[in-house]
Formats: C-alpha cells, structure tokens, sequence
C-alpha cells in the first residue's frame, strides 16, 4: 500500500484491569507492518501500562509488559507521555521502562523513544495526525 | 466520503455497537461510503448468531446482518479477538476441534490487519466503545 | 485542520470530558454522545466548565441520546447545539479527524 498515514494510538487504560491495554498493543504490532507513520501516546491511567515491575502471578494472568520493550524492534520509536497524566498519578519517567529503538544507519545506536510531552505538545501531534485509534 | 467503523463493545452491555449502527446507516443515507465495519475486543460478540433477545427488544446482530446484506457492508471480526471469546465460523471450528461454529450472516472473521487497512483507505476512522 | 472530539462517558463517571477539554486545541468540536449528554445540561457541578468550553469550541450533543435518557433540550447549556444522527455524520465529515475520547 503506498499511501503512508500519521497513525496515532492514545492509550489510556490501566492493564489487567479491562484487556484494552494487552489487545491495542496487539494491534501497533500487526499495523506495523503496514509501515505507517505510527505514534503511540500514553495519557491519564495509560502511563500505568509501562511501569516498570509488573509482576503478574498472582493474579494468574499474562504479564505483557516485556512486550512494549520490542516497540522499537518493530519500527515504532514514537512514544508520547504526557505529563500531566505521570504528574497526578505522582509519577516521573524514572517508573517507566526505558524504551529505546536501533538506529540501523548509525551502526544501530541505541536512540531514545520515550518523549516526555506537555498537554499542549500532545493536543499538537493528535492535531498532526490523520487518524486517532481509541480502545 | 469513506467511513471506517470500529466497534469495540459487544451487544447490550453498552450502546456502542447502537450507535455504530445508528451512525453507520445515517452514514449510508447520505450516500457515503462504508467501507469497513470492524468487531474488536468484545465487539466480536456483536457477530454470535446464537443470541435470543427477547422479541420486544432489537436484534442488534440480526440489524448487522440485514443492514449488511442491503449495503454489501463487510462486516469483520477479529480472529484473535475472536478466538479468546469463542465466536468461531465453520473453519475456525474445524481447525480448532470444535463441535460448533456461531458466525452470523454477513460477518467474517479475518485478521487485525483489516483494521490497519481500512484506517489507511476510509477518509475517517470512527470508534465506538466504552 | 480542526479535529472532532466524542465524548461517550457521564463527566460524573469518568475523566473522558476532562481530558478531552485538556487536550482539545482551540476551535475544535465536541459531540456529547450515549452517557456523555449529561455533560451538555444546565445546573449541575461540570456545567461552569462545558460553558466556559463552549466558548472556545464548537460543542454539540446527540439528540437521541439525551431523548432516551428524559432530557429536554430546554436543560441544554446556551451555546451548545443538539443535532442528530445526520448531524453528526455531517459534522464527521466536515472535521478532519475524530478523535473518540472513550
């Protein structure tokens, strides 16, 4: 296909407690290989997706938070965090897992994928964007 | 214009899938296009053909179907969605061993892929959830 | 380049109106649908902030929604315009994107 689009998926779910988190992560895995301009924005109980020690066996379900760590491997290196939402939750990017992806045109440096962003730097790019996915 | 419709709530639980149905034929009767309607997450329930809601209530998946078979609709479910909650046509219940198939008339169970698609293709993505 | 905002979710329920108000640019649309209606009503506690966003943007609701739940259009915020199915495709269509805050 060779239309290329802005795709941006606002997460802002929790995991574990309702499946939308696992399964829209679901999704920027398979739409990557469409090849798209693809964002990912995490906002309001969205942050608590990528807190870093997620330890699921008590509760008997798959812990997938190892997953967002192959993002980059997938060609996605666009990830927003507002900080508004990590501020009123009393978090800070120091929580989150630290996602980077591989530049394979500098010898694969490892570049950062995580953006702290501002409400107004968020309402710019969801402007930018040519669809917004929602789950 | 070319409309993509994403459901991500299953049948009476929420009015999401009503209000993807109210939009989608309004939609239609301005003469846009619908090109894709696409059944995530709990959304693939709205693709059982073995739902009985009582007779003086609507039949949201028959509403699907009749309003599919109209339009030529293409109406998509999940796979992956859909396997975790057990709606299944008849090759999905024959790959799987299982003694029944549920799909009604006019769904299709197809890949996440059909969702990436229709986001590139239509000229809006409209979601409806909870 | 104006993006239409939904908003499904009573704003006594849930954060969706908040955050799409804090993430809307100016100028934008808002449809209330399904429980988001009861945002859109006169003489309750998120009313001073849908009528101080009604001015910034351009705030819609869904009539049918807001008939089904025994709300009349008299209860509607000045400002805010009731539209209905048709209205909302149009409004779809007209905008370059919608953004669902579900």
């Amino acid at each position: 296909m060779s239309i290329t689009k802005r795709l941006m998926y606002v997460n802002r779910r929790a995991p574990y407690g309702t499946i939308y988190a696992l399964e829209s992560l679901e999704v920027v895995l398979i739409g990557a290989a469409f090849e798209q301009d693809v964002s990912l924005a995490f906002v309001d109980d969205g942050v608590y997706q990528l807190v870093k020690g997620q330890n699921t066996t008590g509760i008997g379900v798959k812990n997938f938070s190892p997953a967002y760590a192959a993002l980059g491997d997938y060609d996605v290196k666009k990830i927003y965090i507002e900080k508004e939402s990590l501020d009123q939750r009393g978090l800070s990017m120091d929580d989150l897992q630290h996602l980077t992806w591989e530049d394979e045109n500098e010898d694969y440096a490892e570049k950062e994928s995580m953006h702290l962003v501002s409400r107004e730097e968020l309402a710019d790019l969801l402007e930018e964007q040519d669809v917004v996915f929602s789950f | 214009m070319k409309f993509g419709i994403l459901v991500n709530e299953g049948p009476y639980t929420h009015e999401a899938s009503d209000s993807a149905l109210q939009f989608t034929r309004a939609a239609l009767a301005k003469g846009h296009e619908v090109t894709r309607v696409f059944f995530y997450h709990d959304g693939v329930n709205n693709g059982t053909r073995l739902g009985v809601p009582p007779q003086d209530d609507r039949n949201i998946t028959r509403e699907w179907s009749s309003l599919a078979k109209e339009h030529e609709l293409d109406l998509v479910v999940c796979i992956a969605a859909a396997q975790r909650r057990g709606l299944l046509d008849a090759d999905e219940a024959k790959r799987h061993g299982k003694d029944a198939d549920n799909i009604a008339e006019g769904f299709r169970i197809s890949g996440l892929g059909q969702l990436i698609e229709v986001a590139i293709q239509a000229d809006r993505l409209m979601v409806f959830g909870d | 380049m104006a993006t239409l905002h939904t908003v499904n979710k009573s704003p006594f329920e849930r954060n969706a109106l908040d955050t799409c108000l804090r993430l809307a640019k100016q100028g934008s649309g808002i449809l209330f649908l399904e429980d988001g209606v009861y945002g859109a009503l006169k003489g309750t506690a998120a009313s001073e902030k849908v009528a101080k966003a009604a001015g910034e943007h351009k705030v819609y609701v869904l009539g049918p929604d807001l008939a089904a739940r025994g709300m009349q259009e008299d209860q509607i915020l000045d400002g805010i315009q009731v539209v209905d199915y048709a209205g909302f495709v149009d409004l779809a269509a007209e905008h370059d994107r919608v953004n669902a805050w579900l």
